[in-house]
């Protein structure tokens, strides 16, 4: 017979993350995943789930500027590395070129894999400000979207890169309006 | 409307404009409902059956109860009112009480502490069943009336069995120069939101029972809870958190949140359940698998002389919105083209699987399937091009059905000629090199059922305004957003009436306590109902504030203009003041400020049973060109690129509607690709991949370019003319795949998904010289009730069905 | 929301510490670097260790370089995102960063690692479900049953080797080498995989997979080939890698490996010994392809039907071969 799941295993510890910038000592069950670590013991719910078995990219964040499947990180193996999340994106009261894109473009139906998404996409940004249309796609591979079919998500990666390079950009007609 | 340059009459409606809660899903502020956290919160998990068909011998909590940690363990004895989202079919339990009917059907939950705890708690939960043999598709179903799953099935294990005839389908027949016949089959799919459906009761100390979930309709699940928890709906209050997807998937009310209130009533405590992904495929409520026959009498010039719609739905193991569901496989065949005479059969069969029921389209993408591509054949059997064909048969605009479907505007004519001239149809269709292909399909949709799902006589949505004295208006609806943007077309839409910037507006939806009814987020009705409950509303509030204007400057209450957040003389716009002091000065003049406005459909003019599913205020038109590429080694199909024009009135927000496009191009490609709801029949009906590893939904590298025309003229029954976006887009894009596989290389899937086995399977048959084809060839035997006959309006009409034994109105 | 079963994690800094470790716990402690095969196993509970030992804090194992003799080492924690990035691969063994890049999506390859996709557990629809899912079949041989469901009278479970990588370094004869409790010990990677869906790797289970070494590919072309129905997340249903070392236009030398069609990876002697001598026509390819699909037998374990699999096999070894022009 399957184990059934035993209790008697479950051991708090003791631990220090660096979320956004900020360091946080918490205690924490060893066998959390950074995901439930981030939603549960620091509060900080931007950051989804969709499956928790790494098969759909809603729970992405950074480590180190990598984006990674926070619901397959052991927490604990965590510590004291750089994280990002969505809540960390905006300076200050101001958002960041993409989460602005997105805003402007619709490319947020439901939201909800919109965390994942921007953390991707702004890893991609940060290491190739100059991504063609296939390369955005092959970076958000592993980000999937039940609601835009993600043609707004690229033209606002688009759109956030080129205001990034400080271009002065709008988005095109056809994307707001069609043919 | 659309490209139209230059023509700009609304200051909101009909520009790109962000949402009003854009920024909020973008950061992570915005509030699902597992984010929630209460105080003293407990998490639910929930034991289900592994087996598809069974009863309860025998149940056993008292170890899970002894477990440290755990606070309640609750079964089906606990909740033992029936409920479900039809009146015609309450036949779920939150809790199985002795019968569980499907793999995932619920039988125990509990509280405790935390999810580890709760988990573990299910492992000591005892459950004796006795096996039962299970029934695993339409054709069972049909052979195996017992034993019967419901008792209230028309028919043995068929839950609903229709036959309907308008005209003379014989007669019609006998006119055709030809008859196309064709079996399909479309496989069931689901939803796949990425939010697992979740839920947070809390009962507090004045007995007042609160639920937060991700659910589309707050409404109908405030009805629910009242009935099974017997409480007074007044106790009650459901507030719909903003759905992470919904596509019909969260439209039922479920048992996870029937579960979650009465735990929070037992401990006292606030509960919350998530469900996991595998428990998110056992609600389901998705996509019904339909074996359809469709026989077309058509003349030498593509003309429809009847048509004969078969279809077989396999419903699962509850009703569900089933009985809609089986009725929407055959209304709406009759409003893209002229269709004189009409027969429809449906019958929905009851199976041990996780039940069927709204998914984006709800019961009409498979029957669309079935028409495009038998009018793909047929238009090569006449060899007629198939756009031309059709352009010369559209129902036409203002005009109603055989059976009775009143349609306003049609736009489907300038929609086919946009796609067939972004294309480049003319030249390259039939023309294109082995391999590559294109394929048309058209299709409509209903801008909101015409009638609620529950009988009344009461509005559909009701909207109610506040204006306050610093200028502020807050605007209340029980909408639901479930991505869509419903909460900012209710701001446009406002805003406009009253001259306001919209992300000025306060918006306040979907909770039971604060907000009017709004049936909630199905059907495709928000915009259209909600929108001019919002406008009855809001020109009520403007007209009062105008009467407290008009007597301030000394105008006559028509030269006054509402805009830029000013009311003034439109002659002289200098002669005005703020919205603000507008407020101020009417609120001088006669109280508190505020109105409501709701809104009901007309009544339909059909009075025969049935009527009540397919008419609509306004139906919307979609026309789809998909390019195709096949590798005739592989099977495996491509689509790089796709052009859709969509008939939609007015786009209150365009972007907002490019998206629904876009969105529904890409859930059409899914489901014509690679999306199926399969189950292993050898294998006690397990669900084949209930992960969202294995069920199949297109990457960013699968989905197709996507090329978008919005056209149409606004219609008189929406508001600003607007009609729906969020479903039509999806219909034509299967149909518009099969057809251009047939292009390509020659072979007729009519099957969906059409994935590569299938694919390779024709081309090898053509390759011998076989039937280059696969696809059913035939439908199941079903022992159909008597007709129920209904003279046409052509016929002289009157919408009611014939007697039997009477003579039809009109002769025949 | 699914979570791990409750486990204690540690994270030793050497080798020796790691090995201690294991020997120490025995069967309750697992080793894992990214964790993305391990993860997903513990919370659908067909793995429950009580604790697991994350060894990527192990410097020796991430360690990548070219070695004075013209291999490639590669330390087991190297992430698949290093194979694809890392020009060193990317020029001498293209096919490697390649067959890496396959690999389900970025944000798992950022995880990842060689020595994770090398042990990769074997897969089956069967068996990689949930808990509740696989109650309700009664479980199955490989995890608590006693019916293997793709074989239901064979004695013997029929998991399917799914890995990208495996075929590749199987191809390129790669050695691959581990440290245990009584020491160090090589193995040619063609040696490690086992023709059983349960033991299928030659390895005990306290031994840690330290090193794979790649031979230089100096005079030999390489080629992976993999199908699956979406571009990324999805496993292998077939992969085929091919390898051979070229005297001007005949081979002189070639390995055919098929991977996703049975328990181990699928090599074909005969395939890979008619080529010898030959030229890659399309002709010889042909045929060659249609030698090495023969002993090919998938089974009902992954997606799509196996009759049209099967038909894919020639398919892809036709193009894995072409791909060597």
């Amino acid at each position: 017979m399957t184990q059934p799941i035993s209790l008697s295993r479950t051991r708090k510890i003791p631990g220090s993350f660096v979320v956004n910038g900020e360091r946080h000592d918490i205690t924490f069950s060893s066998h959390k995943t950074l995901l439930e670590v981030l939603r549960e013991d620091l509060g900080l719910t931007g950051t989804k789930h969709g499956c928790e078995l790494g098969e759909c990219g809603a729970c992405a964040v950074l480590v180190d500027g990598m984006p990674v499947l926070s619901c397959l990180a052991l927490a604990a193996a965590y510590q004291d590395r750089g994280i990002a999340t969505v809540e960390g994106m905006a300076d200050g009261p101001s958002l960041h070129p993409l989460q602005e894109a997105f805003v402007e473009l619709g490319a947020a139906q439901c939201g909800y894999c919109t965390p994942g998404v921007l953390l991707t996409a702004r890893a991609l940004l940060n290491e190739n400000p100059r991504p063609t249309r296939h390369e955005i796609k092959k970076a958000l591979a592993g980000n999937l979207c039940r609601c835009t079919g993600y043609i707004k998500i690229y033209e606002a990666v688009e759109l956030a890169a080129r205001r990034m390079r400080g271009e002065e950009a709008e988005p095109l007609e056809e994307s707001l309006h069609g043919y | 409307m659309g490209t139209d340059a230059g023509r700009k009459p609304y200051s909101v409606i009909g520009t790109p404009r962000a949402k009003v809660d854009a920024a909020t899903k973008c950061t992570g502020e915005a509030i699902f409902a597992d984010d929630l956290v209460l105080p003293r919160m407990l998490s639910c998990k929930m034991l289900r059956s592994p087996h598809p068909h069974a009863r309860i011998m025998r149940i056993d909590t008292a170890k899970a109860h002894a477990l440290d940690g755990v606070h309640a363990v609750i079964t089906g004895a606990d909740l033992p009112i029936p409920f479900g989202i039809l009146p015609v079919s309450q036949d779920e339990h939150a809790l199985a009480p002795d019968h569980v009917r499907f793999i995932g059907d619920a039988v125990a939950a509990v509280a405790a502490r935390d999810e580890d705890t709760a988990t573990a708690a299910l492992d000591l939960i005892e459950v004796e069943y006795h096996v039962l043999p299970p029934i695993g598709s339409v054709a069972q179903a049909a052979t195996t009336p017992e034993p019967q799953l419901h008792g209230y099935a028309d028919q043995g294990n068929l839950h609903k069995l229709i036959h309907l005839e308008f005209g003379d389908v014989e007669a019609g027949f006998g006119r055709a120069d030809l008859v196309q016949d064709d079996v399909f089959f479309y496989e069931g799919s689901t939803h796949l939101p990425i939010e697992q459906h979740a839920a947070l009761a809390r009962y507090d100390k004045n007995g007042r029972l609160t639920l937060w979930s991700s659910t589309q309709t707050p409404h109908y699940v405030h009805r629910a809870l009242a009935k099974v928890l017997e409480l007074p709906p007044s106790r009650i209050r459901v507030i719909a958190t903003p759905n992470g997807g919904g596509f019909g998937g969260k439209s039922d009310p479920f048992p996870h949140e029937i579960v979650v209130s009465k735990l929070a009533i037992l401990t006292g405590r606030p509960v919350k359940i998530c469900l996991t992904r595998e428990e998110v495929f056992y609600c389901h409520r998705g996509r019904h698998p339909v074996l359809m026959r469709v026989r077309t009498g058509v003349t030498k010039d593509g003309s429809i002389t009847a048509m004969d719609f078969e279809s077989y739905l396999d419903g699962g193991a509850y009703g569900s919105y089933g009985v809609a569901s089986a009725y929407y496989t055959g209304a709406l065949q009759t409003v893209t083209y002229q269709v004189p005479a009409y027969r429809f059969r449906g019958a929905r069969a009851f199976t041990n699987k996780a039940p069927c029921g709204p998914k984006r389209g709800h019961g009409t993408p498979q029957p669309r399937f079935a028409v495009e591509v038998t009018l793909d054949k047929i238009a090569e059997r006449l060899e007629l091009d198939p756009a031309a064909m059709r352009l010369r048969h559209l129902q036409p605009a203002n005009s109603i059905t055989a059976n009775y479907l009143k349609i306003g505007t049609m736009g489907l004519g300038q929609c086919i000629e946009r796609v067939c001239a972004g294309s480049g149809w003319n030249t390259r269709f039939r023309k294109l090199p082995y391999g590559y292909g294109l394929g048309l399909a058209c299709s409509s949709y209903i801008t909101g059922a015409g009638l609620p799902i529950y009988w009344n006589a009461m509005p559909h949505s009701g909207v109610q305004l506040k204006c306050d004295r610093g200028g502020g208006v807050t605007v209340f609806c029980g909408s639901t957003d479930i991505g869509q943007g419903s909460d900012s077309v209710l701001a446009y839409i406002v805003a406009e009436v009253l001259g306001l910037d919209p992300m000025k507006i306060a918006v306040v939806t979907a909770d039971t306590d604060l907000t009017p009814v709004d049936l909630g987020s199905y059907s495709s009705r928000v915009t259209l109902m909600m929108g001019q409950a919002a406008i009855q509303a809001a020109e009520r509030v403007k007209e009062c504030i105008a009467r407290a204007v008009a007597a301030k400057l000394d105008l006559s209450m028509e030269r006054l203009t509402f805009s830029g957040e000013r009311v003034c003389d439109r002659e002289h716009p200098e002669d005005g003041m703020s919205f603000a002091d507008a407020v101020v000065l009417a609120e001088s003049a006669s109280g508190t400020i505020g109105a409501v406005g709701s809104y009901t459909p007309a009544r339909s003019p059909g009075r025969y049973r049935g009527s009540g599913v397919g008419p609509s205020p306004a139906y919307s038109y979609s026309a789809c060109v998909a390019e195709v590429l096949v590798d005739g080694d592989t099977g495996i199909v491509q689509v790089p690129k796709v052009w859709i024009a969509h008939d939609v009135g007015q786009a209150i927000n365009p972007a907002l509607v490019m998206g629904q496009i876009e969105g529904g191009v890409y859930m059409g490609l899914g489901e014509a690709l690679m999306e199926e709801m399969s189950y292993r029949e050898n294998r006690n009906l397990v669900h084949k991949w209930p992960s969202m590893l294995e069920y199949k939904s297109p990457t960013t590298l699968e989905m197709c370019d996507v090329t978008t025309y919005l056209v149409g003229e606004p219609d008189p029954n929406g508001p600003f003319g607007a009609k729906e976006a969020g479903q039509g887009p999806l219909l034509p894009v299967m149909p518009a795949v099969a057809n251009a596989i047939y292009d390509a290389v020659g072979v007729r899937i009519d099957e969906v998904p059409m994935s590569p086995p299938k694919v390779l399977k024709a081309i090898q048959a053509k390759a011998k010289g076989k039937e280059p084809r696969v696809g059913p060839t035939e439908a199941p035997d079903v022992a159909w009730p008597p007709v129920t006959a209904v003279p046409t309006p052509a016929e002289g009409g009157d919408g009611r069905a014939v007697e039997p034994g009477r003579a039809p109105a009109g002769g025949r | 929301m699914l979570r791990l079963s409750p486990c204690t994690a540690s994270f030793p800094e050497t080798i020796d510490e790691a090995v201690a470790e294991k020997v120490a716990h025995g069967q309750a402690a697992s080793y894992v670097a990214g964790g993305t095969d391990l993860y997903p196993n513990m919370k659908r509970r067909v793995q429950t260790p009580a604790h697991v030992i994350d060894i990527r804090g192990i410097p020796q194992l991430r360690r990548l370089e070219t070695l004075p003799d013209g291999r490639l080492a590669i330390g087991s924690c190297v992430t698949l995102t290093e194979l694809i990035r890392q020009p060193a691969v990317q020029e001498g063994w293209p096919v490697l960063s390649h067959a890496a890049a396959l690999i389900s999506t970025p944000l798992l390859q950022n995880m990842g690692t060689i020595g994770g996709n090398l042990l990769l557990d074997t897969r089956c629809n069967y068996y990689d479900q949930g808990y509740e899912w696989r109650k309700a079949i009664d479980f199955c041989m490989k995890k608590d049953g006693a019916i293997c469901w793709v074989a239901p009278s064979s004695p013997r479970c029929w998991a399917v080797q799914s890995s990208d990588l495996v075929p590749v370094v199987v191809a390129l004869d790669a050695s691959i080498r581990f440290q245990g409790p009584d020491g160090a010990r090589t193995a040619r990677a063609r040696d490690l995989y086992l023709n059983d869906g349960i033991d299928f790797l030659a390895k005990r289970p306290d031994e840690l997979l330290t090193t794979v070494e790649l031979p230089s590919l100096a005079g030999a072309r390489a080629s992976y080939e993999k199908l699956r129905r979406r571009g990324s997340f999805d496993f292998p249903v077939l992969g085929v890698a091919a390898w051979a070392r070229m005297n001007g236009a005949t081979v002189s030398e070639a390995r055919i490996v098929i991977g996703a069609v049975g328990s181990a990876p699928l090599v074909s002697d005969e395939a890979a010994a008619f080529l010898v001598g030959q030229e890659l026509s399309d002709d010889t390819i042909d045929q060659a392809a249609r030698i090495a699909a023969r002993p090919a037998k998938p089974l009902d374990n992954t997606d799509f039907t196996i009759g049209w699999r099967k038909d894919m096999v020639p398919v892809y070894l036709r193009r894995a071969l072409a791909a060597l022009r």
